[in-house]
């Protein structure tokens, strides 16, 4: 199975994964930018050179994997809409999965046990986050995701940049591997797809649309509230 | 090469437009509008319409394929507007085409939105035999987020801005005058409908940018000759409507609507014939959605008719904001052998016009 997978949560990421067979993946390729504002100009060219560096035809290809988000909305729309036409262009399936799992997944391979947080910028003085357990058993999400101020999540050890942000709201996972500062990447994303699509996960995959969490912001003008046929400036 | 197949993307405004084009016959033109969730807000929400758009590409995309009964793999090159726009609308245009290029191994054509305007006109005229865009042509474009007046010698290496707004876009003037007056949204229709039961003379309303200083002579132009101006005319319009409200009386809605059309109908007419006289354009071509009002229509042909300008008006789906226009252009450009873009190329919210492709 080969797999790409896409994120644009929070700068841009890409990878391209094979396996043979039940296998934990080989990521055969994977690129990422932190540049802010620049997805949409450094996307589309990445995937060609993933697929050229990685010496895949795209006509191999049997699924996308994109990152839901939650992230800031023109970005994250980025890799949404580049994601839903290339699997229309290849004719094969659009996994969704929500890009705080990619944190998450880092931070149970670098060994977090017990319930932690995964935070993320999210602009105006406030995170994205879930909160995740992993335990004998295995690891899971237990809530989430959200939008909201610091101050008011759980007292758990954290893991994301919402932790570099905001160190005096957020308690730092001690991993010892500046977790402070994570941000999602795609490459996480498609092993977790992976684990979903060969049957060894649950729960992982969501349909690709994007998790904006919080509304458009737009105000009803005064002069549009209803039963207002007079004029007001 | 027989004429190419062109499928072509639009998502610059409140419209997610997917058209198909061969050379200059029109296969498809799918439109999701976005339309009914900006009614509440009187004018377009950026982010409302950038959210709809990625929830519609992709079945306004099937659509467009099954209407035209063609398949992906068999289209020659993808267009889609690459500005000018609303920068997050434009964007989810941009990387889904970049995404359907890389996928079908297609060139990519970014394109001008304003120039994509006039190249509508070509669809599936009745005479195919004569030149594919008529010599001196000029270009009207009038929406709500455009007020342009361009001179086109070529669709694909000569167009050139003559004269626009300085502020509002005529359809905005319509849009924030209706939602003074209460007439809803969009404004375009909603003041046409007033304004049938008003007298055009009620108000003397300014049309802006008509003093000497800013218009010169055709000898020695002044720098806003051909260009346009609409904010004045909206504080006019209130000015109007609060003296009724401050005696206690009804607001003459039909009337303040009738004066207001005919002002902004009148300078946009008066302008747009003058700067192709001024140009030697003998033909004029009306586009974006504000073609669609009545009286706009109505004074440019007379006007256009006095001035001895043949004018084209091309069907109302085609002059508002859609698919087909993009495909239309990138048809052009690919017949014309132009390069195609860079799947890196960024969306250009401000896209001058003399850049045809980018
Ligand atoms: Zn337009």
């Amino acid at each position: 199975m080969l797999l790409l997978a896409l994120d644009t949560s929070a700068g841009a990421s890409l990878a391209l994964l094979r396996t043979d067979n039940d296998d934990a993946p080989v990521v055969l390729h994977s690129a990422e930018t932190q540049e802010p504002n620049a997805h949409a100009e450094w996307l589309a060219p990445a995937v060609t050179e993933a697929l050229s560096e990685a010496g895949v035809d795209g006509a191999e290809v049997d699924g996308v994997v994109v990152g839901a988000g939650p992230g800031p909305f023109t970005g994250l729309r980025v890799g949404l809409a580049l994601a839903h036409a290339l699997a229309e262009g290849w004719g094969i399936p659009l996994h969704g999965a929500c890009s705080l799992d990619s944190l998450a997944l880092r931070a149970v391979d670098a060994g977090i046990t017990g319930e932690f947080l995964v935070t993320t910028d999210a602009r105006r003085r406030e995170v994205y986050w879930a909160h995740y357990e992993s335990d004998q058993e295995g690891s899971r999400l237990v809530g989430g995701p959200f939008v909201g101020g610091a101050a008011e999540l759980p007292a758990l050890a954290a893991v994301g940049a919402g932790v570099g942000l905001y160190p005096e709201q957020l308690r730092s996972a001690e991993l010892g591997s500046g977790s402070a500062a994570w941000t999602p990447h795609a490459a996480e994303l498609g092993r977790l797809a992976h684990g979903a699509l060969t049957g060894q996960l649950q729960g992982v995959l969501c349909a690709p649309r994007p998790l904006y969490l919080r509304d458009s912001d737009a105000k009803v003008p005064a002069q549009m509230q209803a039963g207002s046929r007079k004029v007001g400036l | 090469m027989s004429e190419p197949l062109i499928l072509g993307i639009e998502t610059s405004c409140d419209e997610t437009g997917i058209g198909i084009v061969r050379g200059t016959q029109l296969l498809a033109n799918e439109v999701a509008s976005s339309m009914d969730l900006h009614v509440r807000f009187g004018g377009v929400i950026p982010e409302i319409a950038a959210r709809a758009h990625l929830e519609a590409f992709t079945p306004t995309l099937r659509r467009a394929l099954e209407t035209a009964g063609v398949q992906l793999k068999d289209v020659d090159a993808i267009a889609v507007t690459a500005g000018p726009g609303l920068a997050g609308a434009l964007m989810v245009g941009l990387s889904a085409a970049k995404g359907l290029a890389l996928a079908t191994g297609k060139p990519l054509y970014g394109i001008n939105h304003l120039v994509a305007h006039v190249a509508v006109g070509l669809l599936d005229r009745a005479d195919t035999t004569g030149p594919a865009l008529a010599p001196n042509t000029a270009a009207l474009l009038v929406s709500g987020g455009h007020t342009e007046i361009l001179r086109v010698g070529s669709l694909t290496d000569d167009v050139q801005l003559l004269g626009s707004t300085i502020d509002d876009a005529a359809g905005e003037a319509y849009d924030k005058t209706a939602r003074l007056l209460g007439l809803g949204y969009p404004g375009g229709p909603a003041i046409d409908r007033a304004a049938r039961g008003g007298d055009p003379a009620a108000f003397r309303f300014p049309r802006g940018l008509t003093m000497p200083k800013f218009e010169g002579t055709a000898e020695a132009p002044g720098k806003h000759r051909h260009n346009w101006s609409f904010s004045g005319l909206k504080t006019a319009v209130a000015r109007a409507a609060e003296q009724f409200q401050a005696q206690g009386l009804e607001i003459p809605v039909a009337d303040i609507a009738a004066s207001f059309q005919e002002a902004v109908v009148d300078v946009l007419t008066a302008k747009a014939v003058r700067a192709c006289q001024e140009h030697r354009l003998t033909n004029l071509l009306l586009g974006g959605g504000v073609a669609a009002n009545s009286r706009l229509r109505e004074l440019l042909a007379q006007r256009c008719a006095q001035a001895g300008i043949e004018l084209t008006v091309p069907p109302i789906p085609l002059c508002t904001d859609n698919g087909a226009m993009v495909a239309a252009l990138g048809a052009q450009l690919v017949a014309a052998g132009v390069p195609a873009s860079s799947l890196a190329i960024p969306a250009d919210s401000s896209l001058p016009v003399h850049r045809i492709s980018v």
